[in-house]
This record gives structure tokens, C-alpha cells and sequence, in this order.
């Protein structure tokens, strides 16, 4: 392990830069951009799950007092097949049929129609009049009937992806995978123990409380330009640039505050239909979704069907496990079953293991990125499976996790070695850990459970400005969605060596600032970071340059110490060392304006592991299960800032522990979703939870000067094995379905 | 559809607009009067995000039409910092960094500032509770409840 | 020579083989020998993340090749 370095920013807790304005109303987010002569959108949605469109009218809608502008499918262009490079929510011809359905609804909820009128009232009336004809068809609910070989088909012409040999007949299944080494059926002969369990989880919705919202407007010159609250506006401009057929150069995407994500405004929803209703009724489009629309429309992530075998000797050592995936994807492919399968074995060293995984369509929205995408489904079979085999063998869960725990040199079962990781830094953490060596409170269970994710580096740019004062502007494309700006402002107050009260972060807009990737994956804080960082060394090379002119010295005859230019060590000079703010004061005689800049394509990413245990009690009577304390332990790498890093494994261990333990889609027989809000979906609230308590363990990630790895992920895949193990260590009862609801729960305890 | 004249007081300024009958305060509030920091995240009173305090009562003002307003007194976030200082409620929620994406921190700076206003001295639970109509996806709560308790310990020294 | 080692769902591409050797000095020139022996492999190839020695590039360009060196192919991964 590498040794600690002391820094005089990095690792301190300052105020971020944007919290006043987000503590006095006056930050702005997605709903909050108003333009003169404004137009409110709406959209018409699918009153069907699955259902072949005959036919949409939007005359009678357009010939209304108030009505500007209306559309459907058939004023979009035909979208060739393609993604949008790097993180772009699937193929780019489903996100353009997803946004506005061509001829066929395959959800409901499903965007058919859209119109702009004066006001939010008239264009709903307006909706109203829009015929539509439709020939319903049977929606497809449930995976496994989905991946029957009789299913009814929603896309005739998806032939299962990845087979040894191309399919003669369509299905549902989009796509199969496999991951498998050594000899599954040696190493279960090797096994004492034999654990087998198939576990359900059904969709789950990320719940950001910002409703998706934008407002375009198009000028006379057909140049538009969008506000919108996203995790990434340059992919949001490449999206909108594929499915409108528009030029990038004529699409210019602010991002507003962004209300939450967690991957779920990675893709375009409304941005598109507002830039083709705007360019119709040549006035700005404003459109926001309801909550009820967030739910219906927008990216819940895959519910799952896992089957998962694992067989271990007395002594705790893995001798074989086997993985059989199902994920739903929604109405269109891409379902995070890779990753899935890939994350699912990942902490630990087996020899011998197949992972099985398919990708399938179902009458329910296109699913999104939700955090770890595809892991928190998959770790839990695996996670609740290695409890009952620690159970069996009589021995401590993180004890068991430790005698398989994946090291430097470990081969992942995704296929390379890991170099240094901190699993088993956290493992030791934990059982260290005062909330572990307490007993278990009375009546209460325990579960433990662990967790990971690979993390993700991608294309960034940062600009850093040197005021004349010596004031930095950092200026850099990332969203901040839960407090980049002061880990940027700290990574540049510790590379140049300047207060970071004398910095000021800014996210810049497609057209003021070099292109980034998503906020998303944990890549902010690694990729864009580490863009700030080369373009703080920028300045530094241009201010001992500049140092070295005015000293008459050859530039390695200066060094950048605490923030200013000082001679080398033996230099022989009678000079006073120069500040940032000197050399800002002279930089009009010394070559002008000082702007310092980098754009990279970050590689080297770190994984980040996590080890979580909680204590619940359940209620019998009610099925009730009340949260008694819940311990977060992760490798963060380092934490730039770490009240935000403690804050990101609090709120996915909340999420988490929603997902576990209330959350749900539910659907009628029909297709139709009949929680539809936050009332019925019930997300957990302050009094649900305890206090959270936090440890961050420290393994520096080597591709990163401060040694970041991301931390945003991984946090929410343990909570749920960790809640399905406590609930099993309460009861005695096994529940292998989530979420384990008092419903659940009763019906369970009611079995024994 | 004609509009109604409506009279209030808010944030200690009277403000005078014109709201149709069905408008919700909060869609008057931000749509007529242009205070933005109020946030709809849902619409149905399950959010908490458009808490604003009339007459001395938290409300979400998605559940309140905007004629019901005529005469009251209303706080929104806007009217919680006195002159130039912000409040303690809202320096405690930046030093303990109780928000992350920060969409539904003006609902719960405004909800803990009811509550204080009439319980000065909450114990965990009690602020658990009455702020349980305050939806927060991104904190977990944990570092909201210390920054509320942090205040509430800060006002009762400055009384 | 440097180990290769392709994912199932590559092998469609790659004839079957699951692990060869090749002697490159960097990854472009790993995919131009890649492309020469199997003909259109090089765009799924694109399409995936590669581990040189452990160290995963989204986009790998020209990073060195060695002789001891493992390189597998995988999926590209995306995050929330």
C-alpha cells in the first residue's frame, strides 16, 4: 500500500462553491429557465402497454386557440442504428423511437404525441384532441414468459445477439452472454457445501427529485439552444444532433442545477420533441415532466430473475459458482446485464465459475443507468447466497468473504489481474469496526454483504484562467450533481498551491468549455479531476516560464513551491520568489493573459470495493423492518473531499436499503404501472432511517496524482444482501425476493 | 378564463398577483411572483421540495391553491436569510454538507425552520419525524438531521 | 509474445480462439495484426474496453505492448 501523503487541501471539508446559492433558492435547475414569449409542452402518452400505431392525427389538437406547435413520430427522421460514443444509453435509433414512438407504443406511458401551447392547461386540453388509433396487442411482463420460445414478440426483427450462430427466428431475448473459466463441475465436486437459490427483483426507479425538464428554443437561423438539467449535456447535443438529424455546430445545451440523477439523465427524453416543437412554433418551448411521467416514462433500472449456485469447502474456500442472469430491459435492448454478470464474482478469487446472462425485452420502460448499473441485482444472489453457505459452515460472514477476498494479482473473473484494490482493507475494517465487535441488539439480526464497481474514466477538458489579482477560475463540463465543483476547487488549490477561497468553479456550457463525458460511472472526480490537475500544471509550466524571463534564469532554474515561482535549490540568485498574483500583476508585460488547459481520454480507473453490515429488527406482527444502525465501509482511493465521499455511501446505502427493503414497480395485468408516485412508491423518508455511519478506507488508485478511484457507485449494491441477510438472521426465515415489504415479509414468516 | 386578484404578504413584502382560480401556490409562486426557489418534485404533497410557510403553518404549497393565499403571510426560501447573512439553518446545512444535488434544500431549510421556530430544542427523533415530508434521494438524511440539530444548538446560544 | 485473450461474446469474430499470442509493440499496432488474421474484427474490437497488465482503457491508442504482457478484451463498462 502506498504511503499516506499529507496535503494541505485535499482531504479537507470546505464549503463547495455552489451551497449558497443552493441553500437560498437561487440556484437555478432544470424547471427554472423561463424566456419571453415563451410555450409550455406537453406530450401524449400510450394508454397501452403494447399496441401497433394505425394511425395519429395532431389537426384538431393544431387547430386550437393557443396551439402552436404539434407532432409525432412521423415528423421525426428515420434514425440509423449506432451509439453515441462512450455513455449513450444504448443504440441511438431506440432512444429516438423511446422519445416519440414511430409505429409501435411498447409501454405505457410511451410518448406518442406532443404539442406547445401558451399555457401548461391549454396544451393538456390540446392532447385530448389528437386521434390516435391503436391495435392493442398483449404486453409482455413477466422475463421468463418473455424468453418462452412462443412469447408474443415486441420487436419482430431482434434476433438474439452474441449466439454461436445467427437465430432463424426473432425473440425477445436482445442479446446473451457468457463468462466462464476453469472446470464448474470439478470444482463442485470439490464442495462440502452446495448453495442454490433463485432470486427476484423487480424494477426500481432511481427517484431523483428534479423531474426531467428542459426549454429550447430555435432561432430564425434554425440554431438552437437547450437548458436542461442532465448528467452530461454534450452527450445530451450528440443524442439530440442523431435523432433530429441536425448538425452539432447548430445545437448548443446549457445544464442547468441538476435535481439528482444516479445515471437516470444520462439520455434524452424531452429535448429533442422541445427543439422540434420550438423550430415548429418559432418561439421558445418550455416542457417539464410530472412525477407521474418520471415514473412511467423515464429510466427505472432492469428488474431481474437470478439463479445462482455456489459450493465451498469447511473452510470457507469458493470451489465453484455458477450465475444464470435475467434482466428485463424494458421496450428496447439494453439491459446492464454485463456488467452484471461481470461484477457478480468480483470480489472474490474462484477458480471455477460460468456466469450466464441475458438481456430481455418487455412491455416496461427502456431501463437507464441506476448506479452500478447491473451490479446491485446480480451481488445480491451472490452476496445472499455466500450467507447461507457462512451459515452452513459455521463460520463468521466477513471471515468466509476474507478467505476468498480478491488481492493485487488476483485474476477478476472479467478477465485481467487486479492491480492494488482494497477489499481486503475494508473487509479488515470491518471486523474491526466498534458497530461489528458490538453484539447484535436484542430481538435484532445482522447482515453483512459486499460490494463493487468498476469505475470509469472517459474524456474530460478543463480550462483553468488566472485572474489579473491571481484569482483561479476553473472552468470544466462535468454537471455537479452532488458537489464536484469543490473537489476540482481542491485537487486546483493542492496543485497550484493557492487558497481555494481564491478559486471559483465553474461548469461550463457545450459552448464555453471543452467536451466531457457524463457525470457519471464515479468518473467526475477521477477523469475531470485529473483534467484540472494537468491544466493547473499547465499554469505552473507557463508561470516558472514566465518567472524564468524575469529573472533571466533558464526555466529548470525555477521551481513552483506554495503557490509561487522560487529559484531551484542551489540556484545562486538575490530574487524574491514570485506569486500567482505577481505573475498575474505582470503577465500584460510577460506574454499576456494566462490560460492554462487540458483535454484527456482518462484510462486507468480504479475499483472501488465496499464491505457494508447493518443491524434490523422486524416486527411480526406488522412485517415491518425497522433500521437500527447501518455501516458504510468503501476504498474510496482518496477522498478529494470528504464529507461529499461520506455523503455518497450514506445516500446509496439509503437507496439501497429503499430498494431492498419498499421499492417496486407494480403492474396491473395490463401493463400499467399502479404506483405511480411517491406516495405509493414509497422511497425512504428521515424517520425510516438511522444515522448512517461511514469509514473510508484509503488504497490510492496509481493512474490518479491524488490517488481517486470514485466512489459514487459502489455504495448502493451491498445495502441490499445487507438487509436480506439481516432479515434471514432476525427471522430464521430466507426471503430470496426483494424487496422484502411487510406484505412480503408476513406472507414468509407466515409459511413457517 | 379570467384571473383573480390576490393580496399576501411574502417574505415581509406585499406582493399583489393575478392567479387563476385552479392555480396552486406553489405553481403562483413561481409561474406570478418569479420565486423560483420553491421546487415541484411531484405535485402531490409526497415530496416536501415546495415547503413554504404560511401563517406560521409548513405547507406544501402544491396542495394550496394560490387564491387560499389571499391575505396570509408566506416564507419561501428566498425569505429565510436576514439582510445579508444567511441563517444559521442554512450555514449549518453547508458546513455539515447536508445537500448533494441540492434540489430539495430549500423544502428543508424551510421545514426545519418551522420546526425550530416552535420546538427550539428537537431531539433526533422529533426532526426524523416532522421531516419525513421532505423527500432527499442523494444525503441519506444523516448529515440533514446533524445540520438541523447543529442549528438548533447555534440558535439557542444566540437567544 | 504477448497473450490475447477475447470474451465469449468476441468469439464469433475471432474463428472461436479464445487466447492467442502475437508479438506487438503497442495496442494500434496489436489491432492491425488482429485485423490482418481476422478480417472486420477490428470494429467490435473498437466497441470494447481492453486490460493491458491489469490497467483497463476504455480507448486504448498506443499504449506498449511487452513481451510478458496479458491483454484481454471486455465489455465496456458505464456507470450511473
Amino acid at each position: 500500500m502506498a504511503e499516506a501523503v499529507d496535503y494541505r487541501y485535499v482531504g479537507t471539508r470546505p464549503v463547495r462553491p455552489d451551497g449558497v446559492d443552493k441553500v437560498t433558492g437561487r440556484a437555478q435547475f432544470g424547471a427554472d429557465q423561463n424566456l419571453p414569449n415563451m410555450l409550455h409542452g406537453r406530450v401524449l402518452r400510450s394508454p397501452h402497454a403494447h399496441a401497433r400505431i394505425k394511425k395519429v392525427d395532431v389537426s384538431k389538437a393544431l387547430a386550437m386557440d393557443g396551439i402552436h406547435a404539434a407532432v409525432s413520430g412521423a415528423d421525426f427522421p428515420a434514425v440509423a442504428s449506432g451509439e453515441i460514443g462512450g455513455e449513450g444509453g444504448g443504440d441511438v435509433a431506440d432512444i429516438a423511437c423511446n422519445i416519440m414512438a414511430r409505429d409501435k407504443a411498447l409501454y405505457h406511458g410511451h410518448a406518442v404525441a406532443a404539442v406547445a401551447a401558451t399555457s401548461v392547461e391549454i396544451a393538456e386540453r390540446a392532447l385530448e384532441a389528437i386521434e390516435v388509433e391503436y391495435e392493442a396487442l398483449p404486453p409482455v411482463l413477466d422475463v421468463l414468459e418473455a424468453m418462452a420460445p412462443d412469447a408474443t414478440l415486441l420487436d419482430e426483427n431482434c434476433f438474439t445477439k452474441n449466439l454461436p450462430e445467427k437465430p432463424d427466428k426473432p425473440s425477445n431475448i436482445a442479446s446473451v452472454m457468457v463468462l466462464a473459466r476453469g472446470d464448474l463441475e470439478a470444482g463442485f465436486e470439490q464442495a462440502d457445501v452446495v448453495v442454490e437459490g433463485e432470486y427476484r427483483i423487480p424494477m426500481a426507479h432511481q427517484g431523483y427529485i428534479e423531474p426531467h425538464a428542459c426549454t429550447a428554443t430555435v432561432n430564425e437561423e434554425g440554431k438552437a439552444t437547450v437548458w436542461c438539467c442532465t448528467q452530461g449535456h454534450f452527450e445530451f447535443r450528440a443524442m439530440t444532433s442523431k435523432i433530429l438529424n441536425w448538425k452539432i455546430g447548430d445545437l448548443k445545451f446549457v445544464a442547468s442545477e441538476i435535481g439528482g440523477g444516479f445515471g437516470g439523465k444520462t439520455v434524452v427524453y424531452l429535448e429533442p420533441v422541445a427543439v422540434m416543437l420550438s423550430k415548429h412554433a418559432g418561439r421558445p418551448v418550455k416542457m417539464v415532466m410530472s412525477r407521474e411521467e418520471v415514473f412511467r416514462a423515464t429510466g427505472p433500472t432492469s428488474g431481474s430473475v437470478c439463479r445462482v449456485k455456489v459450493g465451498a469447502q469447511k473452510d470457507g474456500k469458493i470451489t465453484a459458482a455458477k450465475a444464470w442472469l435475467a434482466y428485463e430491459a424494458g421496450a428496447f435492448a439494453g439491459a446492464p446485464v454485463m456488467p452484471g454478470a461481470m461484477s457478480i464474482f468480483a470480489p472474490y478469487e474462484i477458480e471455477n465459475f460460468l456466469v450466464e446472462g441475458h438481456d430481455v425485452l418487455v412491455n416496461k420502460p427502456k431501463v437507464a443507468a441506476y448506479r452500478a448499473p447491473g451490479a446491485p441485482q446480480a451481488m445480491h444472489a451472490f452476496e445472499v447466497a455466500l450467507d447461507d453457505i457462512a451459515r452452513q459452515i459455521g463460520m463468521d460472514p466477513l471471515d468466509l468473504r476474507m478467505a476468498n477476498a480478491a488481492d493485487e494479482g488476483t485474476q477478476a473473473p472479467y478477465g485481467p489481474k487486479f492491480p492494488a484494490i482494497g477489499f481486503k482493507a475494508c473487509l479488515e475494517a470491518a471486523k474491526k469496526h466498534p458497530n461489528y465487535t458490538k453484539p447484535v441488539p436484542e430481538g435484532a439480526g445482522r447482515g453483512v454483504a459486499a460490494g463493487f464497481w468498476f469505475n470509469i474514466g472517459m474524456q474530460s477538458s478543463a480550462e483553468v484562467r488566472i485572474n489579473e489579482d491571481g484569482t483561479v477560475i476553473v472552468m470544466e463540463g462535468s454537471p455537479d450533481i452532488g458537489g464536484s465543483r469543490a473537489s476540482m476547487g481542491l485537487m486546483a488549490a493542492e496543485t497550484l498551491g493557492v487558497p481555494y477561497e481564491q478559486i471559483k468553479t465553474y461548469v461550463g456550457d457545450t459552448e464555453s468549455t471543452g467536451f466531457c463525458n457524463v457525470t457519471g460511472g464515479s468518473r467526475t472526480t477521477f477523469a475531470t479531476g485529473l483534467a484540472v490537475v494537468q491544466a493547473c500544471e499547465d499554469i505552473i509550466a507557463q508561470c516558472k516560464s514566465r518567472a524564468a524571463a524575469t529573472w533571466s534564469m533558464d526555466e529548470d532554474q525555477v521551481e513552483w513551491e506554495d503557490g509561487q515561482a522560487v529559484p531551484a535549490p542551489g540556484v545562486n540568485a538575490d530574487v524574491k520568489p514570485l506569486s500567482l498574483a505577481d505573475i498575474a500583476a505582470s503577465a500584460p508585460k510577460t506574454g499576456g493573459p494566462i490560460l492554462g488547459r487540458a483535454s484527456l481520454n482518462a484510462q486507468g480507473a480504479g475499483a472501488s470495493f465496499s464491505v457494508n453490515f447493518a443491524d434490523l429488527k422486524v416486527d411480526p406482527e406488522t412485517g415491518a423492518v425497522e433500521v437500527l444502525s447501518f455501516t458504510g465501509i468503501q476504498d474510496a482511493g482518496k477522498a478529494i473531499h470528504p464529507a461529499y465521499v461520506e455523503g455518497q455511501m450514506q445516500g446509496g446505502a439509503a437507496q439501497g436499503l429503499g430498494w431492498a427493503l419498499n421499492e417496486e414497480y407494480i403492474y396491473d395485468a395490463n401493463g400499467v404501472m399502479e404506483n405511480a408516485g411517491f406516495l405509493d412508491y414509497r422511497v425512504p423518508v428521515a424517520s425510516d432511517l438511522p444515522m448512517i455511519d461511514t469509514e473510508i478506507v484509503e488504497v490510492p488508485n496509481p493512474s490518479h496524482p491524488y490517488g481517486v478511484r470514485g466512489v459514487g457507485e459502489t455504495p448502493i449494491v451491498a445495502p441490499l444482501a445487507v438487509a436480506a441477510n439481516a432479515v434471514r438472521d432476525a427471522t430464521g426465515t430466507r426471503i430470496n425476493d426483494l424487496p422484502l415489504s411487510p406484505p412480503r415479509i408476513l406472507a414468509a414468516l407466515g409459511d413457517d | 378564463m379570467s384571473k383573480m386578484h390576490i393580496h399576501t404578504t411574502i417574505n415581509g413584502d406585499e406582493v399583489d398577483f393575478l392567479g387563476s382560480p385552479q392555480q396552486s401556490l406553489l405553481d403562483a409562486l413561481r409561474d406570478e411572483v418569479g420565486k423560483l426557489g420553491t421546487k415541484e418534485g411531484c405535485g402531490t404533497g409526497d415530496c416536501g421540495a415546495c415547503s413554504v410557510i404560511v401563517d406560521g403553518r409548513l405547507v406544501c404549497s402544491c396542495l394550496m391553491l394560490a387564491a387560499e393565499a389571499e391575505g396570509a403571510e408566506i416564507t419561501t426560501i428566498e425569505g429565510i436569510a436576514d439582510g445579508d447573512g444567511l441563517h444559521p439553518i442554512q450555514e449549518k446545512f453547508l458546513e455539515h454538507a447536508a445537500l448533494q444535488c441540492g434540489v430539495c434544500t430549500p423544502g428543508f431549510i424551510v421545514a426545519a425552520k418551522a420546526l425550530l421556530d416552535r420546538n427550539p430544542d428537537p431531539d433526533e427523533r422529533t426532526i426524523r419525524y416532522w421531516l419525513a415530508g421532505n423527500l432527499c434521494r442523494c444525503t441519506g438524511y444523516d448529515k440533514i438531521i446533524r445540520a438541523v440539530q447543529d442549528a438548533a444548538q447555534e440558535l439557542a446560544h444566540e437567544a | 509474445m504477448a497473450k490475447v485473450v477475447f470474451p465469449d461474446h468476441l468469439l464469433t469474430h475471432t474463428g472461436g480462439e479464445r487466447e492467442i499470442e502475437v508479438a506487438v509493440a503497442n495496442y494500434r499496432d496489436l489491432l492491425v495484426a488482429l485485423e490482418a488474421r481476422w478480417p472486420g474484427v477490428r470494429e467490435p474490437l473498437n466497441k470494447a474496453a481492453v486490460a493491458i497488465d491489469g490497467q483497463i482503457y476504455q480507448d486504448a491508442f498506443l499504449e506498449p505492448i511487452g513481451a510478458d504482457s496479458e491483454v484481454f478484451f471486455m465489455s465496456r463498462i458505464e456507470g450511473g
